[in-house]
């Protein structure tokens, strides 16, 4: 005989206020199998959940009820009370009486009869409840890190110092990043190269770290603490193993120096065989097919140059190199895949986001991205570190810097703040002036966001110390003009805050592009079941309490690909990452969710449909024999650590056979009909 | 006012909804967290997926006397079960047929995507079906179609 204990929470007055609590309990008490009904101002306080302990054991109650928030914010705590007090903890449901009731509706009287309706609901269920146990998996002590920027590394230093063994897998040549080709950081100036490629030799020499670059993530199989992650590793024609980064090669290449280089997003040049920057870890080089001669006349199968491989005391070179699948099984994986910079120019790839045609980037040669100029001003850059326009070569005397470049322009269809545009102008105007004393840094804003720590005093000093001239205003256009004989950009500003119009000739046009996901990052989203929003960055389980972990169990999140971030938050991200994957990875056996399908073999006509129509391959046809091995019948079967429980194979099964466990087609229907005396 | 424009007068939509647990419910909630007040005529019933509805929840929810029926889950792409909304939004092609061939007014049955970040788009939604409903009025020729049939 059921007993059920519903539980109705005030929470103070946020349901208090627009629901009449007491009117509630009395009339749940009348329903049939309710052993008790009552009401407390705070049902998840610690008074609250020993409230309902407490009835549990001295009542015997079958089922609990909470009346109170939404499942996604309490359905946790209040099964661990369930399980404290000594009851199944799944056989408690919670009825929504707040987010769904007295927060939306602001008639007491309806908003009363409403939350007795959705607790009846609950109450039907929680009778056909069914007291279940966590399936327990297995768990591979290894983690997967995706992509080797300062987060990936950061990450996979992490993981490794605590003992788990890491694949770090980097689509370039080279670890580093973004990050690697940064000149100087914010606030406090160090150069980024000399607080990143330490960290990049120590991945590089890592025991725990198996480091894979050029390579890829092509296909991901398996769940949580059982990932079958299959890597592929592109044609590099260079054996890392044998090679021993002498640099012979490259220094021989004909084709040295001849070949934009997009490490140095084209304002430099390599060869066809190549390191793509000094620092590279592995510092082993890579031959670029498209432009090698060798490769390019072996299409036509002749044997052209080869002078590297002649060069090479290792015999490192392979030109018939191919690219190779290998598979690792992983029990994490941390995706950090970094940002590209938005393209500025007037065509976009994406339909609903709209280029700058009015700022001639792409055009004009001069009007670079805020990334061109951190190479430009990079002591390990192509200019040497020395500010020189690409056009001509000379040093630029004026720069306007133009901030919120598709950032918070819903016009342009990028809604969102870059985040650290601001930081970083202020950074680029400090140190052109450091380097260019009788310069003039001119810089057009929205508004200056500088929340951090030391943040603000930086971009004082930047306007206060090295005279940054800074215009609250948008730059409406940019022509190319000659002024005695000069080459010069004029940009058509405005200071709203003077309310006059600007006009400044510049010698070179900084813009801070919007920070969007790196390519690429959507597809690999779809392989590894990870949610993101418009824009495609990745989605965190919740932004305030589950900041990096993924709502696909065993992926977490950390870095730009999540959001736009600066170095020290995706830093302390990526740490964050690597503590959740190892607390992860410290289980002996991982614990999943009971909510999954079931097939009731004996109606099972085996016909398939649910195999077709499972997301996750979890169901297999599979023959039915007696002991002596004659056969019975085929019947779909559903592999407990595949599935993940969303019920689609319920809904096509044409026999009934398929039930999904903690939302059976019993309880669906007992909550429909609860509904059907007060309809 | 005689007995039965009374009636009409005091008609108040039953709406019966059935919302995915990764998406819809949860811009459910953020219409609640962020007070956007809508009718309190909807009736949520949380399943982890779209994928999860059968024809038989949608005509068991007329059968109990609802006025009209939502299913609502993620977008495209944002299936937190990888392609459940897609197996839904498939099927979906063929219960309209199959309601219309049984009778159902499809006029009564909505279909839409609302993630969690749509609260606002909720909070339209169900206002539109309520307004919509309340002008059509109670759905009495369901219980005429049973009757028939």
């Amino acid at each position: 005989m059921a007993k059920i204990g519903v539980f109705t929470c005030w929470c103070g007055e946020n349901i208090a206020r627009n629901v009449d609590v007491d009117k509630v309990s009395e009339a749940i008490a009348k329903l049939p199998g309710v052993g008790c009904s009552m009401n407390y101002k705070y049902m998840c306080s610690e008074p609250g959940q020993s409230l309902i302990a407490t009835k549990i054991r001295e009542l015997g109650l079958t089922g609990v009820v909470v009346a109170s928030c939404s499942p996604h914010m309490h359905l946790k705590t209040f099964r661990k009370t369930c399980e404290l007090a000594g009851i199944n903890p799944y056989l408690i449901e919670m009825a929504n009486i707040r987010e769904q009731c007295s927060w939306v509706h602001s008639d007491k009287e309806v908003a009363t009869a409403k939350a007795i309706e959705l607790i009846g609901m609950a109450v039907e269920k929680v009778r056909r409840n069914h007291a279940l146990q966590p399936i327990r998996v297995p768990v591979t002590k290894r983690a997967l890190v995706i992509g080797a920027g300062v987060a990936g590394i950061q990450a996979a230093l992490d993981v490794a110092s605590g003992g788990v063994e890491v694949v770090l897998v980097e689509r370039e040549p080279s670890v580093g990043g973004k990050m690697a080709g940064l000149s100087e950081t914010f606030p406090t100036l160090d150069c980024s190269q000399c607080i990143l490629t330490p960290r990049m030799v120590e991945v590089g020499q890592h025991p725990n770290i198996k480091l894979m670059t050029y390579s890829e993530v092509e296909k991901v199989d398996g769940y949580v603490g059982n990932f079958k992650v299959t890597i592929r590793q592109k044609a590099r024609y260079v054996d890392i193993a044998k090679c021993t980064g002498c640099g012979s090669c490259w220094n021989a290449c004909p084709k040295k120096n001849k070949i934009p280089n997009s490490f140095d997003y084209n304002l430099g040049n390599r060869g066809a065989i190549y390191i793509p920057f000094p620092q590279a870890v592995p510092a082993r080089p890579t031959i670029d097919p498209d432009n090698c001669m060798r490769l390019q006349s072996m299409k036509n199968g002749k044997e052209l140059c080869g002078i590297c491989a002649k060069k090479c005391q290792t015999n490192a070179i392979n030109f018939h190199d191919e690219e190779k699948f290998v598979e690792v099984e992983v029990g994490a994986i941390i995706v950090a895949t970094g940002y590209q910079l938005y393209s500025i120019k007037k065509e976009q790839e994406n339909p609903r986001i709209k280029g700058y045609a009015e700022y001639g980037y792409g055009k004009y040669p001069d009007v670079v991205d805020s990334l061109q100029f951190e190479r430009i001003i990079s002591a390990s850059g192509p200019t040497g570190g020395e500010p020189k326009r690409p056009s001509d070569g000379k040093t630029p005397k004026s720069v306007v810097f133009i901030q919120c470049v598709g950032s918070r322009d819903n016009a342009k269809g990028i809604t969102y703040c870059s985040k650290i545009c601001c930081m970083y102008t202020a950074k680029h105007t400090m140190l052109f002036k450091h380097k260019v004393h009788d310069g003039t840094a001119s810089v057009f804003y929205m508004d200056i966001r500088s929340g951090g720590k030391m943040y603000d005093e930086f971009v004082r000093r930047a306007i206060e110390q090295d005279g940054a001239k800074y215009y609250r205003g948008r730059v409406s256009k940019i022509e190319q003009v000659m002024v005695d004989g000069e080459r010069k950009y004029r940009c058509y500003g405005a200071d709203t805050l003077k309310g006059t119009p600007v006009v400044v000739d510049a010698d070179m046009v900084v813009l801070a592009g919007a920070i969007m996901p790196s390519s690429g990052v959507t597809q690999l989203a779809q392989k590894l079941s990870v949610g993101y929003n418009e824009y495609g960055f990745l989605s965190e389980s919740h932004p305030k309490l589950r900041p990096v972990e993924t709502n696909a169990a065993g992926v977490f999140v950390c870095g730009a690909c999540q959001g736009p971030k600066d170095i020290p938050e995706t830093v302390a991200q990526a740490s964050a990452a690597a503590g959740k994957a190892l607390i992860m990875l410290s289980q002996p056996e991982l614990t999943r969710e009971p909510e999954i399908a079931t097939i009731d073999e004996k109606l099972c006509a085996a016909c398939g449909a649910c195999v077709k129509a499972c997301p996750y391959q979890a169901i297999s046809i599979e023959e039915i024999r007696d002991r002596k091995g004659n056969f019975i019948k085929k019947t779909s079967r559903v592999n407990p650590g595949l599935c993940m429980g969303c019920g689609t194979c319920v809904a096509v099964c044409p026999s009934k056979s398929a039930d999904l466990i903690g939302f059976t087609d019993d309880q669906v229907y007992a909550q429909i009909e609860s509904l059907a005396d007060v309809f | 006012m005689n007995a039965e424009t009374k009636s009409t007068d005091a008609f108040e939509p039953k709406i019966v909804a059935f919302v995915c647990n990764w998406c819809t419910y949860l811009g459910a909630d953020l219409a609640g967290t962020n007070r956007l007040e809508y009718p309190a005529n909807i009736r949520i019933l949380r399943l982890p997926c779209t994928g999860r509805v059968d024809f038989n929840l949608i005509v068991k929810a007329f059968e109990i006397g609802a006025d009209a029926v939502l299913v609502s889950g993620c977008h495209p792409g944002d299936c937190h079960y990888t392609a459940g909304n897609f197996h839904a939004r498939r099927r979906w092609d063929l219960f309209r047929e199959l309601l219309d061939t049984v009778g159902i007014d499809l006029n009564r049955v909505y279909f839409s995507w609302i993630s969690a970040a749509e609260g606002a788009k909720f909070q339209k939604l169900v206002t539109e079906i309520v307004d919509k409903t309340r002008e059509m009025g109670p759905y009495e020729d369901y219980k005429k179609l049973v009757a028939e049939s």
